[in-house]
């Protein structure tokens, strides 16, 4: 069995933002990079499917500049056996239409069987990605997937909608799924195994080598939106503020009396 | 300008969310005409042409059936924009037909300004404003971006669609959410635990302070998925949908799945570290303090009140 799992690098979502001089992203300075967070699912689904079948074979995929290859290690050390890196200092101005085609290029000739992606990036959200990478490679997709078992050629899932009710539903192999928080629970990677990851290979090509598409849409502009609310910010020690809380909640709210 | 509304059923009803697409249409001061995979027994409330398949007969969820059968619809009414709820159901559903209308495809849209679609980045600290470069548009809208001043009055004029495909993804029923445990829709004051209360043992301190007020606590998704928390105490759009007296958001970042489940509440206090956090937009009272002084401390001065 062939597995591909595709990831992407993005900013810890707790950084202090800024927008680029271009305004048409946020500034890739002074950010801590992490693994986008429904990826360590698609990681660790991937990497318990290769383990449940015999000679499978998994890897992971990541589009973008060249420090995204420590996000790859992460995965490498999670157990994928060999990584793709499409490499692009651009990525971030390619529309998901755009890095749907560069991967499904990529994939067309390798024949996967199975393909994880997370259901959305923390930065732009789209959703988008890992569905079109199906329309593309005209293999059927399920998307928020919450829970996963292969058996006997079948894909069963679980999608997750709103309200925590689940929608049961199968497939067969070849298939892309794409895969929600709470999926499964991502291992850590082990020191022996980090020290494994340094040697799997771990091949660039640009990413330009696959793209055949025209973008479909751009950021006209980035920019922090207006608050409004207006609520009340308190700052300065903690016991004045626990007394200027309490008496808000006094004058605001029934729930002190 | 012309939308497509996709609507939406599930389990046996029309969904709610349907009403913000009208409303996404009224706005836009739009003709539009609806697509539904549902009932003919259980019509939207809707003054337009709506383009109905039966469930029954296609599925509740079979993707490339409800594709074919919404392309038909594209074809016959050249929209310039196809429009979903951004939902399970949508986000699913709308690439695909993105993709075969070789649209482009905007997602999650929180308002449109000079008809330009603005969408959030980066859990909604950031917004980007899309430039469109198709003729035809498909949106997805963020779930309570779009709303109707009063309930959709009107009978549809009906023209049955039936399906002429098959899919390869079968649908097999739904899985209801675990039940038993604790409704916190009934509470009055809910304490909530975010990612920013750092470790498990640190619900205590949270579960300390609903006590002291004489309510209870609940959490924000990644808790429930690192399962410090069990999930039936989940607030936001795949848990609980709450609107007590007060909620306490302690270290919750503010995801729009959460504010989706708790901006209802009548008085709401963020306790965060990042002032900029999104918690602040919906926030009667935002304390800019580290929970683990500042919620034991608080504790302490609600009981001896």
């Amino acid at each position: 069995m062939k597995i591909l799992v595709c990831i992407k690098q993005v900013p810890d979502m707790e950084s202090k933002f800024k927008v680029n001089s271009e305004s048409d992203w946020y500034d890739s300075g002074d950010l801590a990079w992490r693994m986008n967070e429904y990826d360590e699912y698609a990681v660790e689904q991937a990497v318990q499917l290769k383990e449940q079948e015999a000679d499978a074979d998994l890897t992971v995929l990541c589009v973008g500049p060249d420090r995204v290859k420590e996000t790859m290690k992460k995965a490498l050390a999670m157990g994928c056996d060999r990584g793709a890196h499409l490499q692009d200092d651009e990525f971030y101005k390619k529309e998901p239409m755009q890095i749907a085609a560069i991967i499904a290029e990529y994939a067309r000739d390798k024949n996967f069987d199975v393909i994880f992606t997370g259901m959305q990036s923390q930065d732009r959200g789209s959703g988008q990605v890992g569905v079109l990478l199906a329309e593309m490679l005209e293999m059927p997709s399920i998307t928020t997937v919450i829970d996963f078992v292969f058996e006997g050629g079948e894909i069963k899932v679980k999608r997750e909608l709103e309200g925590g009710v689940r929608a049961k539903v199968k497939t067969s192999i070849p298939a892309v799924l794409t895969c929600q928080l709470g999926l499964n629970t991502p291992r850590y990677p082990t020191l022996p195994n980090i020290m494994k990851a340094k040697k799997k290979e771990l091949v660039t090509t640009p990413a330009s080598d696959y793209l055949n598409v025209e973008s479909r849409q751009r950021t006209a502009s980035m920019y922090f939106p207006e608050k409004k609310g207006g609520g009340l910010v308190l700052e300065g020690d903690i016991a004045d503020l626990t007394d200027q809380l309490i008496k808000i909640l006094k004058e605001k709210t029934g729930v002190l009396a | 300008m012309k939308i497509v509304l996709v609507a939406e059923y599930r389990d046996g009803k029309l969904l709610g969310s349907n009403n913000e697409l009208i409303a996404f249409a009224e706005k836009m001061n739009a003709e539009s005409a609806m697509f539904l995979v549902g009932s003919e027994a259980d019509l939207p409330a809707y003054n337009g042409k709506l383009y109905l398949a039966d469930s029954g007969e296609c599925g509740e969820y079979n993707p490339s059936v409800h594709k074919d059968l919404l392309l038909k619809v594209v074809e016959k009414e050249q929209p310039d924009v196809v429009v979903f709820s951004h939902s399970s159901y949508g986000w699913d559903l709308a690439p695909r037909v993105a993709y075969a209308m070789k649209a482009a495809q905007v997602s999650e849209v929180v308002d449109v300004v000079d008809s330009t679609p603005v969408v959030p980045v980066c859990n909604a600290k950031l917004r980007r404003n899309v430039e469109v470069n198709t003729p035809k548009a498909v949106y997805t809208l963020q779930a309570g971006a779009f709303s109707l001043a009063a309930e959709p009055s009107g009978t549809p004029e009906v023209e049955k669609l039936s399906k002429d495909s098959e899919g390869k993804v079968i649908f097999e029923g739904y899985e209801e959410a675990e039940k038993g445990g604790i409704d916190l829709t009934k509470s009055e004051i809910i304490v909530s635990a975010g990612r920013g209360v750092g470790k498990p043992e640190n619900i205590e301190m949270i579960a300390a302070l609903a006590e002291a007020l004489k309510g209870d606590y609940g959490a924000s998704r990644p808790v429930v998925d690192a399962e410090w928390v069990e999930h039936n105490r989940q607030v936001g759009t795949t848990g609980q949908t709450v609107s007590p007296k007060l909620y306490v958001a302690c270290g919750v970042s503010g995801a729009i799945q959460h504010l989706a489940g708790m901006k209802k509440s009548e008085f709401i206090v963020a306790i965060n570290t990042d002032k900029d956090a999104p918690i602040g937009e919906v926030a009667d009272v935002l304390v800019v303090a580290d929970l683990k002084q500042f919620v034991p401390a608080l504790t302490e001065k609600v009981k001896a009140l």
